[in-house]
């Protein structure tokens, strides 16, 4: 038995008069531009606005990967008639960093939202902590992108943000797919994070409505948690933690820094 | 939103094994499209699922994302999930995504109903 979507209809290279050579050659995927080019480690570059320590030489992780409850979260906001998706989308990837919340910082390339960066990340979590992680940019087009989290962040996942016509209106969302990357961060996700996260989300989609002319955007958030087991294999991902890393290096910087000052002459 | 051309035809192969044939795009608006054939596939008694990329044109990070769901749904109920048929470019995602830690790749549809009754 079949299940179809769309319109049936002859193959694509019959559809535009490809020659038999032509057809016969192994076609370049549309969607090629928008994926990042694979990598096994993450590589990064300095950049001003955040301390990006725990990103370079980590993997990447996926829900496979993670080791808490399964989540997919979805946070949508309606932007009336007054902008199109591809608009919306511009805009967010352009002004990234612009929309988070105040405490949070985004260093990205200068260029914006491309496939294949990489963002360091400077995130307040509470009790003076604050967090350092990146995030890679698996996969940005005109009208969606997204974000994967390496080892040590704290979850293993990704962000998609997109943006579609809904009626006759515009409808933006952010759709999580995540787990708590290890048995440290399924703790504190269960202890308030998830709402923190929560309450991260709606801020800067707000912020982005604001800035895309909506009177008094109002976010849709919807949290279901599709796995509720817990990854044992992967618990050892604690050894990557940033957010314990962050806490050490933040103790033993006065230690680096004055091991790294030139000695006084005289 | 146009929903993208997506067909999803469902092989049963053996008593515990059904193969889904992709053609088209996928992306997350298709989940319907793959959910139907998964259950298809399901109450066919399916104990693993091979799905054949052969046929796949446009994937998408919603695409991905539709796969994970679907492995988290097959592990639930004990299933394994297999693939082959991808193009190497389709091969590298499954790779960068690291979905292929978890979804089996095999080359062709022979070995991987060879490795699916092993």
């Amino acid at each position: 038995m079949s299940h179809e979507t769309g319109p049936g209809a002859a193959s694509p290279a019959e559809r535009i008069g490809l020659s038999m050579r032509e057809a016969q050659a192994p076609p370049v995927p549309r969607d090629a531009v928008g994926w990042a080019a694979k990598v096994e480690r993450l590589e990064v570059d300095q950049r001003s606005g955040a301390r990006g320590t725990n990103v370079a030489g980590r993997r990447l992780t996926g829900p496979v990967q993670g080791f808490g409850k399964m989540w997919q979260k979805t946070y949508r906001m309606n932007l009336g008639t007054a902008v199109t998706p591809r608009e919306a989308i511009a805009t967010w990837k352009a002004h990234f960093p612009e929309f988070w919340p105040p405490g949070n910082r985004f260093a990205g390339a200068l260029a914006g939202i491309s496939p294949g960066d990489v963002a360091l990340l400077d995130l307040a979590v509470g009790r003076g902590v604050r967090l350092s992680t990146g995030v890679f940019v698996l996969y940005a087009d005109e009208e969606s992108f997204t974000l994967m989290t390496p080892q040590g962040h704290m979850f293993a996942g990704w962000i998609t943000f997109s943006a579609q016509r809904s009626g006759p209106g515009t409808v933006v969302q952010a759709h999580v797919l995540m787990r708590g990357n290890d048995p440290l961060y399924e703790i504190g996700l269960a202890l308030g994070g998830h709402r923190k996260e929560d309450l991260f989300w709606v801020q800067t989609l707000t912020a982005l409505g604001e800035r895309l002319g909506v009177a008094g955007p109002r976010v849709e958030t919807r949290s279901e948690c599709i796995d509720p087991r817990r990854q044992w294999r992967n618990a050892g991902n604690v050894w990557h933690n940033a957010a314990v890393r962050s806490v050490l290096q933040a103790a033993a910087a006065p230690f680096t820094a004055r091991s790294r000052r030139p000695a006084s002459s005289g | 939103m146009e929903a993208p051309e997506l067909r999803m035809d469902v092989r049963q192969v053996g008593d515990a094994v059904a193969v889904v044939d992709i053609k088209g795009e996928v992306t997350a608006a298709c989940e319907p499209t793959l959910m139907a054939a998964y259950e298809e596939a399901e109450r066919g008694g399916a104990r693993r699922l091979v799905l054949n990329f052969g046929g796949l044109e446009y994937m998408n990070s919603g695409g991905i994302g539709m796969l994970v769901t679907l492995l988290v749904r097959a592990n639930r109920q004990h299933q394994q999930l297999a693939a082959y048929g991808l193009s190497d470019h389709y091969r590298e995602i499954f790779e960068l995504t690291r979905l292929d830690e978890a979804i089996t790749i095999f080359g062709d549809e022979e070995s991987a109903l060879a490795g699916a009754v092993r």
